[in-house]
């Protein structure tokens, strides 16, 4: 096996604001970067236009050599859907939190979703409201212990953690790319990643991934830990894998057709 | 784009949301963002049944939220996007267009009031000035018109987005019930056709080249990490803002020379000022009117110098005293009394102006 040397950041990465401004040990730097590598790949520099959120993502806001606009909490998808709307060459990426997609603003998300919208959302799932201090979000698990549920949340008085991907999934119509992905396994996110990139630019129909991220900083793990609740304990709730794939089930009917 | 929606001058008898978007039309707006609200809803009916003819385009979104995040959208790709909405649309409105304000985006969102405050009436008020002057998180820095008949909604829905485009404010045009659902004449025209250019769009995204590579991306936020990068953003909006009111404020005044008491309305009720007026005068009565056109920025030195003496202001408004507040704060220091005649969510007629007049005149 002939290993290629992999370039140490994206080309699409904006040099001047790195080392970026993410807490050591955040998830959200890793999926960035399997976006800018996914982005380079597609070669679509020029036409993307990366919508960031309010929540960790706003770091993000100049990260990469791309035309970006960082908006308010959970509004990043009816604004990249406003721009595909008025300009559809463009390539639409709205990057969001847990609680920017499936908590404030999951009107817009269902609802892009649901008018099957050409742009491809991409949720960090760190299973909290990381930046306002670690409060629980729709997809803080059972037991788990955060600032607004200090005994473990329970989901008797608050539900069960919510399963973006399987709803997107359920709400989508045909075209749509749907899967979820995990910082532990970045070959595999990256593809997820330029699977939704590539259905937008083929115009086929809404693109989701869900990838599971690490928030050490709220999480109060040491790398060991961190990696341990990333490994074990969120596919207790979070299944990796593809949901939706527009590509597999074009091929399957020219197989079977 | 196919051919013109309008040519030539066109005598029509419609209602005034048919007005707005055959105004939308005309001023070559690209693309409406909208969600259903009465008594807004015929904008964009009128609206999708032309659109598609003259290859414009139409979004109905989830909510009003969505419409003007999206409407912030289009225009951030360029184009000469708008939307419109009433009421607790107005409300949720405040968020998108407070982004719009941060960002310079030359939004334009037509507001035709209704009742309040909440669900209230579906019909008429002049309750959403407050919210629509300053209703977001941050200072207010944006343009509001206040047509009062059919053919200044369609001169100033043309007229809102050039000044949108030119000065990269949000810009409004606060109509209400009675102009959205009446019927009236109104002439359309061609701007083109009367001297007026529309100021051209730009995109703020997705322009030629390679970002980072032939030419700076475009970064756009709302969010700054520390207070003096903030306060810094800001006194340039500031300066921006108070030289462009100079250019943009608009008031219409008739009388006040000689007056001792000036009546002063906005919107459909200073129909009722104006004929009031002339009654009065016709009477011997020494009184005059005095309408802001624009809302916000409000023409304070023009009402200032006339704020003088023991002058009484009568302020005629659908609401408890929202054109009275604008009024009060640019006027301070003035030594003119100011008197009420505040109807909150129903119309005013002429003769309760006359009447109300000649009791304060006695
Ligand atoms: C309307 C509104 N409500 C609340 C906030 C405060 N706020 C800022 S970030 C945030 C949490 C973001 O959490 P999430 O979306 O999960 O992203 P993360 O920080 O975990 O990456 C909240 C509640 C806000 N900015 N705007
Ligand atoms: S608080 Fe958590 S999510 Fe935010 S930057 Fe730090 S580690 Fe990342």
């Amino acid at each position: 096996m002939s290993v290629t040397p992999q370039p140490a950041m994206p080309k699409c990465w904006r040099v001047e604001s790195k080392p970026h401004k993410f807490c050591p040990g955040c998830g959200h730097g890793l999926v960035l970067k399997c976006l800018g590598e996914a982005i380079d790949e597609l070669g679509i520099q020029d036409r993307v236009v990366f919508g960031c959120d309010i929540g960790c993502s706003l770091l993000s806001w100049d990260f990469f050599n791309c035309d970006s606009v960082q908006t308010h909490h959970g509004r990043t998808t009816p604004v990249m859907t406003g721009i595909k709307r008025a300009n559809p060459d463009l390539i639409c990426i709205a990057y969001m939190g847990d609680g920017g997609g499936y908590a404030i603003g999951v009107g817009g998300i269902v609802n892009a979703a649901a008018r099957n919208e050409k742009v491809t959302v991409i949720l960090a799932n760190n299973t909290l409201y990381a930046m306002t201090g670690g409060q629980m979000s729709p997809t803080t698990m059972p037991g788990q212990k955060v600032e607004t549920a200090p005994y473990g949340r329970d989901p008797e008085a608050t539900g069960m953690p919510t399963q973006g991907p399987e709803m997107i999934a359920a709400i989508t119509g045909a075209g749509a790319y749907v899967a979820r992905g995990t910082m532990a396994n970045l070959r595999q996110l990256k593809s997820y990643i330029k699977k939704a990139l590539q259905n937008q630019i083929e115009g086929n129909g809404f693109s989701f991934v869900e990838a599971l991220s690490a928030c050490p900083t709220n999480w109060r793990t040491n790398a060991e830990k961190t990696w341990e609740f990333i490994e074990k304990e969120m596919p207790k709730y979070y299944k990796v894998g593809e949901l939706k794939n527009p590509f597999e089930a074009k091929k399957e009917a020219q197989q079977n057709g | 784009m196919s051919e013109k929606p309008i040519t030539g001058e066109k005598r029509a008898f419609m209602t005034g949301n048919e007005v707005v978007a055959w105004a939308a039309l005309a001023a070559n707006a690209e693309i409406m963002y909208g969600y259903p609200i009465t008594p807004q809803n015929e904008i964009m009916h009128y609206w999708t049944r032309q659109a598609p003819k003259f290859g414009r385009k139409f979004l109905q979104t989830e909510d009003e939220l969505s419409a003007g995040f999206t409407t912030v959208g289009g225009v951030l790709a360029g184009r000469r996007a708008f939307t419109a909405t009433a009421g607790p649309g107005n409300t949720l409105m405040q968020e998108p267009m407070s982004m719009a304000e941060a960002m310079r985006l030359p939004t334009v969102t037509i507001v035709q009031q209704r009742g309040g405050p909440s669900t209230a009436t579906v019909i008429y008020s002049q309750q959403e000035v407050n919210l629509t002057t300053y209703g977001g998180n941050g200072e207010g820095m944006r343009i509001v018109y206040s047509p009062s008949n059919h053919q200044e909604l369609f001169d100033y829905v043309i007229k809102a987005f050039n000044t949108a485009w030119k000065y990269r404010f949000p810009t409004f045009v606060l109509g209400d019930g009675y102009q959205a659902k009446m019927r009236e004449s109104v002439t359309l025209y061609d701007p083109a056709e009367r001297g007026i250019e529309m100021v051209p769009t730009e995109p703020y995204v997705g322009k030629p080249g390679c970002p980072g590579v032939d030419r700076e991306p475009g970064l756009y936020r709302n969010t700054y990490n520390v207070e003096e990068e903030l306060y810094e953003v800001l006194q340039q909006h500031f300066a921006d803002y108070e030289k462009m009111s100079k250019e943009v404020v608009e008031y219409a005044a008739e009388g006040t020379d000689d007056a001792d008491l000036i009546i002063i309305g906005h919107g459909v009720v200073f129909r009722g000022v104006r004929e009031a007026f002339k009654e009065l005068r016709a009477e011997g009565l020494k009184v005059g009117y005095f309408r802001p056109i624009t809302l916000r920025p409000f023409p304070a030195e023009q009402l200032k110098a006339l704020a003088t003496g023991n002058r009484k202001l009568l302020i005629a408004e659908s609401a408890q005293g929202q054109l009275a507040k604008l009024v009060k704060d640019h006027i301070y220091g003035c030594t003119a009394e100011i008197v009420p005649l505040f109807k909150p969510g129903v119309g005013i007629t002429t003769e309760q102006i006359v009447a109300k007049v000649k009791e304060v005149l006695k």
